[in-house]
């Protein structure tokens, strides 16, 4: 039956109350299929990553004429999940993937825990079997809804045609709201064929489902008095910040009090990084300076983060002299790792701007904080512990010099999207963010390859926004085909492919732990030329070139990308300019750069944060004495 | 490490169970027991879920149940302030020398005889876990030939009911 009508309503589903009257818009005589469509028009999505299969066959039909949903075919689904979940973090809407039953659902099981760690607003639509045929081991089966059960927010299984609407609003309503996350919506293929009706909007079933956003006053109170009376403050700022569209509120705040803000990885741009405010990342991998004010501070607040291990470092001897703020949406955080003095539920922005206006109130009471001794500290490790890097002696690049000045000649407002290791905690250091939703990365979750697909979904999202996908050669080889997709698709994406030849990270950790045993994190050939296996290749005496197998450049040529090679850093700014001037199509440089570079600042796993190294071998002075 | 009773009001639908077991386990809780079943509304399941842990972790698992969708109340039941019951059948060996000992017992328990054959007797008792203990313990000089046992359940003393409130929500979407 063909739609004849397209709806006109509220792109998104609001709670309705459970009293409400009928809906009022027309009813329709559709499929179950078709009513799916429907619904993700209803809802707003405009995009869908996705493959066909099967059982979610009845689904791409109606999708075809769509003149509202633009479906993205990708080339594996785990693209499709990445790609929802960059164009979630980039736009802040719901992202959405589609896949079929089996092996479909099960290669979205990646991006959904990635997603489900991140807390990234995400539906997840799957094809299922017939419902008759549900737990007979039928062909493309899977238990998906039992499979992603600890790594989704909610998710369903529907089997009955007109269920789908409610559901899918459901969905949405779910995956946007209180703490986002991913919601997966598995479908059976005998209810997506069934006939059925449709309207909208549906009246939501949520009763167990009541997400606190308005914090309670007195824990407001009680938080301001802290912030006024303390003498070594810090805001430690979270993605949550971000999630709720709060960072306006929070430069208001910092201002306010005059308190140093570290922003946490899943949180960098939330907070300018050019503020004289801001401090620093924290975390293993963070500037000294916010490492050791959160171990210094006598009062921590923390805004939507959630004092994870790899900012905390060994948890007993975290910020020993601190008291905490405790301020998250999601109840579960609050004292999960560290007890908090003043727990706050609450949506950050909602938190934010009542903190704003009981620190005026106690500011009005004469009660202003006095920072001036610890912001003389903080400038002193600010001055002696900056972030910075050596470049090589032999003239090759220095992995950190190519992601710095990408971030220098990019444009205005530029994405940047990174996979895992260290050219991800480089572009967190050596890369400016200054307005929110310009970084994307696999925070909580660390998924190699994260970088190519996600970027791909930031630029479907934000298609006027230059989007640097910022790469290693190990990521790249994980999720590079969808390259393909996007240059098929005009999402004309860069790709920096900081190419050192090894899994660098897992390298890094062997040179300072494993005695420079470099077992199974070397991806290029020996310089023989002979075939060898990565546990065969020791550490290295000759000045390595890169992987080179693949060809980097001609693997993407072959994708429909144009493709550079950068070596030498007389030609780095060149070379960026060029592939800053292509914008009709992806563009990739293979940057060969220096083997042994390294991360620093670090906490080595399982120690104190005390223990931060600022360089190998160098351990910060902090004249721990005339602090306290 | 001290035991629980959790009353966990949910959503009567499919894999709800799945849902909580799963959830105990990812966090490292084990559960001592567990008994599932239809209230007096039957959209709502009662579960009640005795767990042995400190305070805190205990916190933190009530948090987590709370987040999932389909938990709509979850009340910890205070041992002083509530009932709580268990059930067990139990196969004793039993012959025309034992019998009589054994009936004896059970009376002494308040338990019932559910079934009598010439080599057993089948034993239905309820109460606290620790009266099915004592009852057990005294049974187990005869021979226990099968054992089952119902996860505890247990209910508030007084006249406030913790699905009120639960009901009175679904009732408003009727």
């Amino acid at each position: 039956m063909p739609m004849t009508e397209q709806a006109t309503g509220a792109h998104h589903p609001q709670p309705r109350a459970r009293t409400g009257g009928q809906p009022s818009a027309t009813v329709e005589h559709v499929t179950g299929a078709q009513s799916l469509i429907r619904s993700l028009e209803e809802v707003g999505a405009d995009t869908v990553f996705g493959i066909p299969g099967g059982a979610i066959l009845p689904a791409y039909d109606p999708m075809m004429d769509s003149t509202k949903v633009r479906h993205i075919l990708v080339r594996h689904e785990q693209g499709a999940g990445h790609a929802a979940t960059g164009y979630a973090q980039a736009t802040g809407k719901v992202g959405v993937c589609m896949a079929t039953s089996g092996p479909g659902a099960t290669n979205l099981v990646t991006p959904i825990a990635d997603a489900h760690m991140d807390s990234v607003p995400l539906v997840a639509i799957t094809g299922q079997v017939s419902s008759k045929a549900i737990g007979t081991d039928a062909f493309q089966e899977a238990d998906i809804c039992g499979i992603t059960m600890p790594i989704t927010k909610h998710n369903f299984l529907v089997t009955r045609a007109e269920d789908i609407p409610k559901t899918i609003a459901e969905a949405f309503h779910i995956a946007s709201t209180g703490r986002p996350g991913p919601v997966l919506v598995d479908i059976a293929k005998d209810a997506l064929q069934a006939k059925t009706t449709f309207s909208w909007p549906p009246v939501l079933d949520l009763p167990g489902y009541r997400p606190v956003t308005k914090p309670h006053a007195k824990q407001i109170r009680e938080a301001a008095k802290l912030i006024t009376s303390a003498k070594r403050p810090v805001l430690y700022v979270g993605g949550g910040v971000l999630k709720a569209g709060a960072t306006a509120e929070l430069k208001v705040l910092a201002e306010l009090t005059n308190a140093p803000v570290t922003t946490t990885l899943m949180a960098l741009g939330a907070f300018p990084d050019s503020h004289p405010l801001h401090v620093g990342m924290p975390g293993m991998h963070g500037a000294v300076t916010a490492v050791t004010a959160l171990q210094k501070a006598d009062l921590i607040v923390a805004l939507g983060a959630r004092f994870d291990d790899r900012v905390t470092g060994k948890l007993d001897s975290f910020a020993p002299f601190a008291k905490i703020v405790h301020a998250d949406i999601d109840p579960a955080e609050i004292g999960k790792n560290r007890a908090a003095d003043v727990p706050i539920v609450g949506d950050a922005r909602e938190v934010i701007a009542d903190l704003v206006q009981a620190v005026q109130a106690e500011h009005s009471e004469g009660n202003a904080g006095d920072y001036t001794a610890w912001w003389q500290d903080l400038n002193r490790w600010r001055e002696t512990y900056p972030l910075g890097y050596e470049t090589p002696d032999d003239g090759s690049l220095a992995p950190q010099q190519v992601i710095q000045r990408i971030g220098q000649l990019a444009p205005e407002g530029t994405i940047f999207a990174a996979g895992v290791g260290q050219h991800q905690m480089w572009a967190a250091h050596f890369i400016d963010y200054e307005k929110p939703a310009t970084w994307l990365n696999s925070g909580g979750a660390g998924t190699m390859g994260y970088a190519v697909p996600a970027a791909m979904g930031a630029k479907a999202g934000m298609p006027d926004r230059a989007v640097w996908a910022i790469d290693g050669d190990g990521c790249f080889q994980m999720t590079n085909q969808e390259l393909v997709t996007c240059a098929l698709n005009g999402i004309p994406i860069k790709v920096a492919i900081i190419n050192n030849g090894a899994l660098g990270m897992v390298r890094q950790w062997q040179t300072l732990f494993y005695n420079e045993r470099y077992s199974s994190t070397v991806l290029h050939a020996d310089e023989t030329g002979h075939h060898t296996t990565g546990s065969q290749v020791g550490a290295s005496q000759a000045p390595r070139k890169g992987t080179r197998v693949p060809d980097f450049v001609k693997l993407s040529e072959a994708m429909g990308c144009v493709a550079l090679r950068c070596e030498d850093p007389a030609d780095l700014d060149k070379v960026i300019a060029e592939a800053n001037a292509i914008n009709d199509r992806p563009v990739v440089i293979d940057f060969i750069v220096h083997e042994d570079a390294q991360v620093w600042p670090m906490v080595a796993a399982g120690t104190s944060n005390d223990e931060v190294m600022a360089a190998r071998g160098v351990r910060p002075d902090f004249g721990d004495n005339e602090d306290d | 490490m001290s035991k629980h009773t959790l009353s966990v009001l949910v959503e009567n639908t499919p894999g709800i169970l799945a849902r909580i077991a799963a959830l105990f386990s990812r966090r490292g809780f084990n559960i001592d027991s567990l008994a599932v079943g239809v209230t007096e509304h039957p959209d709502i399941s009662r579960i009640t879920i005795v767990v042995n842990v400190e305070d805190l972790p205990l916190e933190q698992v009530t948090k987590q149940l709370n987040k999932l969708v389909n938990v709509l109340k979850i009340v910890e039941l205070e041992p002083s302030a509530a009932i709580q019951r268990e059930l067990v059948l139990v196969k004793v060996r039993a012959d025309n020398e034992t019998r009589s000992q054994i009936v004896e017992i059970v009376q002494l328990f308040r338990a019932k005889t559910v079934d009598v054959s010439p080599e057993a007797v089948t034993i239905e008792a309820t109460g606290s876990s620790d009266k099915l203990d004592a009852m057990l313990k005294m049974l187990e000089q005869f021979g226990i030939k099968e054992l089952v046992q119902s996860g505890t359940i247990a209910i508030g003393r007084g006249a406030r009911s913790i699905t009120d409130r639960s009901l009175r929500a679904l009732d408003r979407s009727a």
